[in-house]
């Protein structure tokens, strides 16, 4: 990014989510259609400040949305109601939508960061 | 809609109403308030207008005074006219902030009804407060009166809300020396009033939902000096064009005439009290008083606006005295009075440079007198005669026990 000097700064510390002003609201826009600011938190990757990893699991996942409703840094990726994955860019590893999967066994488990998600899956617990 | 009210063409108000009647006509969209004494009074006389149709806009009672400057920033940066009130205690625990608000550039009005900080806990008024809001990005007006309350807090939003300008701004009164005295004020009718004001130009509204912004991002070493430097040039160099703008418009409707910095007696005059609130009355009917008397030729001289500094304004207004006293109503706790050395730090950038010397006077509400003044300008006449300070240079004034000095 250009660093810019005091005379080029919008005053108050300002900063906007979009290239460009939209002519909807953000909300009925797909993220992956959305004119993301350069200076936009979805443009910085912060996948390292992780240590456990949450690992998804499709065969047991009964797209109930907990997940994604619960994720407090929109890093669920969902769409039309079906659970597609983690997004590990932005994730930094709380658990907390393993902590609110409801199946049995669950279809999120956090691991070690440096675990293949494929051994991952290999190892996942079998029906308490 | 909100009903307009009858006024009298003068009419008997403290300073607390004064003010309450400009947040009234000023047609405030949000005002997120804490009672506290002295200017109680403001936000009660507000919540009463509401009660009785006055007011469209919302008025909210927080749990405390960091949330109402909380609530005020959220509302401001929402895209609504804001204003609160406070004083002392409360505005020591707004100051976090205050910074908050100055350095999103959200134009919140604060009425400021000056008042001492504790400990001792005291509810009178001085200037220790207004003091502690000097370096926090806000624009400071000063009143000396409940008329130039009422007309520091109508401009306030005129000039803090000028898109050039988006700072917040604080329309200071001294507690119940104004706050609480009854006096004539000539308010504007309540059309005049908002026309004067005028719509409230929103800029980079948060509930502009097409067009999402962030106030106040987190910015490192690599950011924050410049964004901090922004502001400072905004408030060096467009404030005070701005001020002198809306203090023409002001006199153009009211036939009120105000300065950036005031000048009583200044033409010929040989020594100079600087001061804040409603000593400025006292020091200028003492001043009168002397060159009647005594042939003193004595002045006084009032920064309106405090912040930003008017250092040109100062040194003009200051560069051909002889002697000048500053007056400080707040304990410097460990130095110079703080309009001491603002105002020697200007004058030591003139060729004729005055002595200067400082009172610290009135804290706590303690009376500033009649004689007070009178012994001050006779020590300032000395100190021109001698051409050097003849007394300590900084004075406690008005206080028991032995005689207080230093330097």
């Amino acid at each position: 990014m250009k660093y810019l000097g005091w005379d080029e700064l919008i005053p108050g510390a300002i900063l906007f989510s979009f290239s460009e002003e939209m002519e909807k609201d953000a909300s009925e826009i797909l993220p992956e259609d959305r004119p993301y600011a350069e200076t936009n938190s979805h443009e910085a990757y912060v996948g390292d400040w992780r240590v456990l990893k949450p690992v998804y699991n499709r065969d047991l996942c009964i797209d109930c949305q907990f997940c994604w409703i619960y994720c407090p840094d929109v890093s669920i990726i969902s769409r039309d109601k079906k659970m597609i994955g983690v997004d590990y860019d932005h994730c930094k590893g709380c658990g907390i939508c393993v902590e609110v999967c409801p199946t049995n066994p669950k279809s999120l488990l956090m691991f070690e960061e440096r675990i293949d998600n494929d051994d991952a899956l290999a190892q996942w617990p079998e029906k308490e | 809609m909100a009903e307009k009210m009858e006024l009298n063409e003068v009419e008997v108000w403290d300073g607390n109403m004064a003010a309450s009647q400009a947040l009234r006509q000023a047609q405030i969209d949000v005002v997120a308030a804490y009672p506290i004494t002295p200017s109680t009074p403001v936000v009660q006389n507000y919540g009463s207008f509401l009660a009785n149709g006055y007011i469209d806009g919302e008025f909210v009672l927080v749990e405390s005074e960091h949330a109402a400057m909380s609530g005020c920033v959220g509302a401001a940066a929402a895209g609504g006219r804001v204003a609160t009130a406070t004083s002392s205690q409360g505005f020591a625990l707004m100051s976090e902030v205050l910074y908050q608000a100055s350095g999103m550039r959200l134009p919140i009005v604060l009425v400021v009804v000056n008042r001492a900080l504790a400990a001792p806990l005291n509810v009178n008024g001085d200037h220790s407060d207004m003091y502690m809001g000097r370096d926090s990005g806000w624009i400071q007006l000063d009143a000396f009166n409940a008329q130039e309350a009422y007309d520091m807090t109508l401009m306030a939003f005129r000039i803090g809300e000028d898109p050039e300008i988006r700072l917040p701004v604080m329309s200071h009164q001294d507690g119940f020396i104004t706050s609480h005295t009854a006096e004539n004020v000539r308010p504007l009718s309540d059309d005049e009033a908002y026309e004067f004001v005028g719509e409230y130009p929103a800029v980079n509204p948060m509930l502009d939902l097409a067009n999402p912004v962030t106030y106040g991002v987190q910015t490192e070493e690599d950011w924050h000096f410049e964004h901090k430097a922004r502001q400072h040039h905004d408030l060096m160099t467009k404030v005070f064009g701005k001020v002198e703008e809306v203090f023409a418009a002001f006199e153009k409707k009211t036939g009120r005439k105000y300065n950036i910095v005031e000048k009583y007696d200044m033409d010929d005059a040989d020594v100079a009290i600087v001061a804040l609130g409603t000593t400025v009355e006292t020091a200028k009917m003492v001043a009168e008083k002397l060159r009647k008397e005594q042939g003193i030729k004595a002045g006084v001289v009032a920064p309106r606006l405090f912040r930003p500094w008017p250092h040109k304004q100062i040194i003009e207004a200051l560069q051909n005295v002889k002697a000048v006293a500053c007056l400080d109503r707040s304990s410097p706790n460990g130095a110079m009075g703080a309009l001491y050395n603002e105002v020697a730090g200007s004058l030591y950038q003139c060729e004729n440079r005055p002595v200067v010397t400082n009172y610290i006077y009135g804290l706590g509400g303690r009376d500033f007198t009649v004689e007070h003044a009178e012994e001050i300008f006779k020590e300032l006449a000395a100190n021109a005669e001698a051409g050097k300070p003849t007394t300590p240079l900084q004075q406690f004034i008005g206080l028991r026990g032995p005689k207080l000095s230093f330097y």
